[in-house]
Order: C-alpha cells, then sequence, then structure tokens
C-alpha cells in the first residue's frame, strides 16, 4: 500500500494549499480590495468612533504584512471575526446554524442516490426507449429548475391547494411550546426519535419533506446521468457479453456485476453534490424559513454584515475542501487505478 | 483561420441533430428567446411597465386577455417584464461565458501545448479555483465589490473559467501529437501560431458544447445572485430578482412569481437540453454504443 499512502500524503498537501489560498483571497477581498475595509466591518452607519475602534481593533493602521498575519493566527484559533448585527462571534453562530442546514443536505443526497441510482441504471437497461427519454427529460430538467423557485412551486402545490404539508419552518410552533425537541445531534428528526417525542418527530418530518426533495432534485440529475452514461458504457464491456453468452440471468448481470462498477463514479457524483447542495441549500432555505447557514447568509446580505458573509465563505470552502479531500482518498481506496495515475 | 467550408464531419453532426427532436425542440426555445429579447420593446404590450413604471391602480389582477401573465404589485404587466428579463438573463449568460472562455481557453492551451513550468504554475492555480464552491465565492465577491447586475456578472465569470482552462488543456496535450501539429513544428511555425492558428480550431468542439450548457448554469447562478439580493436591483425586471419580490404573494396572486421562474426554467432546460444532445452528437464513443443494446 506504498503508493496509496504516497498518494494520501500528496492530497493532504493539496487541500491545505487550497486552504491556505482560500484564506489568502479571502484576506485581499476584505482588507485589499476594499478602499475603505474599516467601512466594511462597522457598517456605513457607524460612527467615526466606531470606525477607530474597529480600525484598531482589526489592525488597519498597522503594515498590510502585519494585517495579514494577524487575520491568519485569528483563524487558525477559530476566530472569524464578530457579527455586526448580534456582536456574536461568527464561528458560533455558525454552528448554531449548521445542523439545520445538514439535516437537509444529508437527507436530499440519500434520496438523490436512491432516486439517482434506480432512474440511472434502469435508463441504460432501456437505452433510446421511451423510458430512457423520459428519464433523461427529468435528469436535465433537475438540473435546470432554479431551485428557489421550484420550492415555490411545492409550497403552491402541497400548501396552498392540497394542504398536506405545512407551508415553512422547522417545526410546528405550538410543537415547539408544548412538545420542545431535547437537542443531542441538531438533527430534530434524529433528536426526536432518539428522546422519544413522537409527536415532534411526525412534526418535523413533515416539516422536511418539501426543502429535502427540492434539495434533492439537482443531485437526482447529477447522479442519474452520472449511473446511466456509466452502465451503457458497462454494459457494452466483454465480461458483461461473456455473461451473457454463459446464459446468466439478465437481473443478476446488471445489479450484480454491472451496476458495481457503475457505482464508484455515483458515488463520486453524490460527494460533489453533496458539497454543491451545502449552497444550493441557501436559495432553498430562505423560501422555506428554514433556520439553517442560507437563512443566516441571506439576511447577513440584506444587512451588510460583511464579517458574518466572509466567515461563511471561509467555512464553507473549508468544508468543501475537506469533504472533496475526504472522496478523493476514498476513491483512491477503492480504486487503484486512481492513486496510480 | 480554417475556411468556413462545411466538413464532412460537420454536415454528419447537422444531419444527426436534426434527427434529434428533443434537440431541435430546444433549438427552437432558444431561438424564440432570442429573437423575443432583440425586439422586446416593440413587440411586448406594455414596454414602459416593461421597463418598471408603475400603474397603481391595476395591482395584483390574475392573468387576462389584457394581461397575460397578469400584474405585479405595482400593477406592471408581468409578460412585458418577463420578456424584458430574457434580455438581461440572456446578456449574463452570454457575457459570462464568453469571458471564461476568452481567458481560460487561451491559457489553458498554452499550458497543454508547452507544458513544463508553465503549465504546472496554470494548473495549480485552477486546482485552488476549483475547490472553491463557486457560488460561496461569488457571494464573497459581491458582498465586497457591492451589490449589482454588473458585480455579479464579473464574479460568475471569475469563477468560470478555470474549468475552461482545464478543457483546453486537455485538449491541447492530445491534440499536439497529431502529424499535422509535428509538421508544422518541423517546417518551423513558431509555438504560439500553431497554437493559435492549429490548435485552437481543432479543440473548439467540446469547449462549445461546455458553454451551451455553461449559460444555463450562469444564467441559474445569477438568477440565484438576483434572488438574494447580490445581483439585479429593482426596479430591473431580472428574473430572479421578479421571483424574489413576489414569493410573498405567492399564496394569494401566484402568477407574479411563478411566470419569471418558469421563464428561468424553460430558458436553463433548452440549452441543457441542446448541450447534451450537442456531446451525444459530437462524442464519437456514444454514437457508436447507439445501437448495440
Amino acid at each position: 500500500m506504498a503508493s496509496f499512502k504516497t498518494y494520501l500524503i500528496k492530497r493532504i498537501i493539496l487541500a491545505l494549499v487550497v486552504i491556505y489560498f482560500v484564506i489568502t483571497i479571502t484576506f485581499i477581498l476584505s482588507h485589499v480590495v476594499p478602499s475603505d475595509p474599516a467601512e466594511l466591518y462597522v457598517g456605513p452607519k457607524a460612527t467615526a468612533e466606531q470606525r477607530e475602534k474597529a480600525i484598531k481593533e482589526l489592525g488597519l493602521n498597522q503594515p498590510i504584512y502585519i494585517q495579514y498575519l494577524r487575520y491568519f493566527q485569528n483563524l487558525v484559533n477559530g476566530d472569524l471575526g464578530k457579527s455586526l448585527r448580534a456582536h456574536t462571534p461568527v464561528l458560533h453562530d455558525i454552528l448554531t446554524y449548521l445542523p439545520a442546514t445538514l439535516e437537509i443536505v444529508v437527507l436530499a443526497n440519500i434520496v438523490a442516490l436512491i432516486v439517482g441510482v434506480a432512474f440511472g441504471s434502469y435508463s441504460a437497461l432501456k437505452k433510446d426507449m421511451l423510458a430512457d427519454h423520459l428519464i433523461r427529460i427529468v435528469s436535465v430538467g433537475g438540473v435546470s429548475i432554479p431551485s428557489f423557485w421550484f420550492a415555490l412551486i411545492t409550497q403552491l402545490v402541497f400548501f396552498g391547494i392540497l394542504g398536506i404539508f405545512p407551508l415553512d419552518s422547522r417545526l410546528s410552533s405550538d410543537i415547539q411550546l408544548f412538545n420542545p425537541i431535547h437537542t443531542i445531534t441538531g438533527f430534530y428528526t434524529i433528536d426526536a426519535l432518539i428522546t422519544g417525542n413522537i409527536v415532534a418527530l411526525v412534526d418535523s418530518v413533515r416539516h422536511i419533506i418539501l426543502p429535502a426533495f427540492v434539495l434533492a432534485t439537482y443531485p437526482i440529475g447529477l447522479v442519474t446521468r452520472m449511473v446511466r452514461s456509466m452502465m451503457v458504457e458497462v454494459l457494452n464491456e466483454n465480461y458483461i457479453r461473456f455473461a451473457k453468452a454463459n446464459g446468466f440471468k439478465d437481473n443478476l448481470i446488471y445489479y450484480k456485476y454491472a451496476l458495481k462498477n457503475a457505482l464508484t463514479p455515483a458515488l463520486m457524483a453524490l460527494g460533489l453534490s453533496f458539497a454543491y447542495s451545502i449552497t444550493g441549500a441557501f436559495l432553498v432555505e430562505v423560501i422555506f424559513s428554514w433556520p439553517g447557514l442560507g437563512t443566516y447568509t441571506v439576511n447577513a446580505i440584506l444587512e451588510n454584515d460583511y464579517p458574518a458573509i466572509l466567515g461563511v465563505t471561509i467555512f464553507g470552502t473549508i468544508f468543501y475542501v475537506f469533504i472533496n479531500l475526504f472522496l478523493d482518498i476514498l476513491q483512491a481506496y477503492l480504486d487503484p487505478r486512481v492513486r496510480l495515475q | 483561420m480554417n475556411k468556413l467550408t462545411l466538413s464532412k464531419e460537420t454536415k454528419i453532426t447537422l444531419k444527426l441533430i436534426k434527427r434529434d427532436k428533443l434537440a431541435m425542440l430546444s433549438l427552437l426555445i432558444i431561438t424564440f428567446f432570442i429573437i423575443v429579447s432583440i425586439f422586446a420593446p416593440f413587440i411586448v404590450p406594455y414596454p414602459s411597465q416593461g421597463e418598471g413604471l408603475p400603474v397603481p391602480e391595476k395591482r395584483f389582477l390574475p392573468p387576462s386577455f389584457e394581461n397575460p401573465f397578469g400584474t405585479d404589485y405595482l400593477g406592471r404587466d408581468v409578460l412585458s417584464r418577463v420578456i424584458f428579463g430574457a434580455r438581461i438573463s440572456l446578456f449574463v449568460g452570454i457575457f459570462v461565458v464568453c469571458v471564461a472562455i476568452i481567458i481560460g481557453v487561451p491559457l489553458g492551451l498554452i499550458a497543454g501545448y508547452f507544458g513544463g513550468k508553465v503549465d504546472d504554475v496554470l494548473m495549480r492555480i485552477t486546482d485552488v479555483f476549483l475547490s472553491f464552491p463557486s457560488l460561496l465565492f461569488a457571494i464573497a465577491l459581491v458582498a465586497t465589490l457591492g451589490p449589482g447586475l454588473f458585480n455579479a456578472m464579473i464574479s460568475l465569470s471569475i469563477t468560470w473559467w478555470p474549468w475552461y482552462a482545464r478543457l483546453a488543456r486537455a485538449q491541447a496535450v492530445t491534440i499536439k501529437e497529431q502529424p499535422y501539429i509535428l509538421a508544422s513544428q518541423v517546417i518551423g511555425v513558431k509555438g504560439l501560431t500553431i497554437v493559435f492558428r492549429h490548435l485552437l480550431p481543432n479543440a473548439l468542439t467540446p469547449i462549445i458544447v461546455q458553454g451551451t450548457m455553461d449559460m444555463s448554469s450562469a444564467i441559474l447562478a445569477e438568477a440565484g445572485l438576483s434572488f438574494i439580493g447580490l445581483g439585479a436591483q429593482a426596479p430591473s425586471p431580472e428574473w430572479g430578482l421578479m421571483v424574489s419580490t413576489g414569493r410573498i404573494y405567492l399564496l394569494n396572486y401566484w402568477w407574479f412569481p411563478v411566470f419569471p421562474g418558469l421563464a428561468i426554467f424553460l430558458v436553463a432546460l433548452a440549452f441543457n437540453l441542446f448541450g447534451d444532445s450537442l456531446r451525444d452528437v459530437l462524442d464519437p464513443k456514444s454514437r457508436k454504443a447507439g445501437g448495440q443494446m
């Protein structure tokens, strides 16, 4: 496994380099590009005193390289600055809002994996037949539909017309009052389940269905297309023809031999879409008043809360880099060809 | 540059595209939106409302013969505004994709052709850019530069070019081994001349496919930025912004947020479907596999 180790080290170094660059770029964005960095941090309505204070606190009167070092030092210590609105540490805010986002993102991607693999493999089996064309339209549609608009449509249909799902938020207000969820993981559905709070469990599931479904449309499209093209390729391989010629049952060939080889790329597509859906969730959360990072960021944008916006960017990027790192390592582990490149 | 006579390959491509009904339909939709946006001021029922003139006495009228898509919270004809919005979205798509291609493709071709240090440096830079979640990066950029359509477009272009650099590099690496390139090297054609006269025209196919699909992604991304308040500002008839202002009226006056979003969906879908078909047709591998299963 020597080559695996070398690959691992190389890949980790690349990830660290990327993070270093991300931090440098955000530093340039926040300290070098703006003509008045202090104003960004205190907002346009601040008094001269507040500005003076910010300049001192942020060290904006010092030479640029010292500012750079300080910026770095703060980040390494987990200090993303303070939010303008609430004066709370941005990192603390992010960690408070993160579980709600992760909950829909994780659920959406599980749904996407199941539906995407099913659609993709079926589509490959029925290549150029009606089912294939329909699935193609659905999957291309999934990556073309603006999520924030699709969210509105689901609200209109499932709340406005059919009345079977709640409009928005994470939990009904009466449940929040009378059957509050005791927070353990921050995932309401799981917490409610562990603590045996059945009323809240049912309510939180009813609330999560629409946002998770909307968020899943993009990954479903992505995974379906990936699995389909891999399956089409694999089904043309000699070993599959050999199995057919030998009279193996079709189902056995498809699901045991072919699908297995088409799954690694599907996993990669899913990894990418997982990272993507973190930002994708931003737009969906706003529509469903889902109290996650997206709602936090959009509020920050509306109120010019610059430290919060920048903090989310840095945090989100590092998160994204680590997911990609994890996936590349996983892929190298599963597929020896990758690490030998 | 090569003469623009249709090669055999191009003719086959056109034939195959014509046979693909879905591709033709999406091409039709794209053409329709382009024509409509060019002639917007002459064909919309209420040009001044399209640009933002309020008509207080006509607020929230449901779709009717006079206002096929209804009216919005300021009494403006939604259809007129959606058509004006097509101009913005198509322009944004073309701008972002073109800037990304103009920056990315030459860099990628040069890196791929010359290799060595230039290549290493460029590829590391694109590695870093591609490791960013592009929407987040665009958000941070626009937040620094200040919200606005132009800044949103610039930010999207900056996050987009590395994809083209990668694509062009991969093309250059394959093509530079071709006999005709080796031949021009032997007769002493200069490196940059080879890159732009011989590599570029032959590397364009996958770039065009990617560009077509990216039109859709760019339009969606920009609508998303406008939706969260970083892109176009009121009273612009930008689609994402219209959905954003209309969303609080969803349950009472659904037409106001629904039609602009439908337009985004249609355009994005058309570009994606067309790009998808284009790729199928241009990629001989998937063509060959066509009749087998």
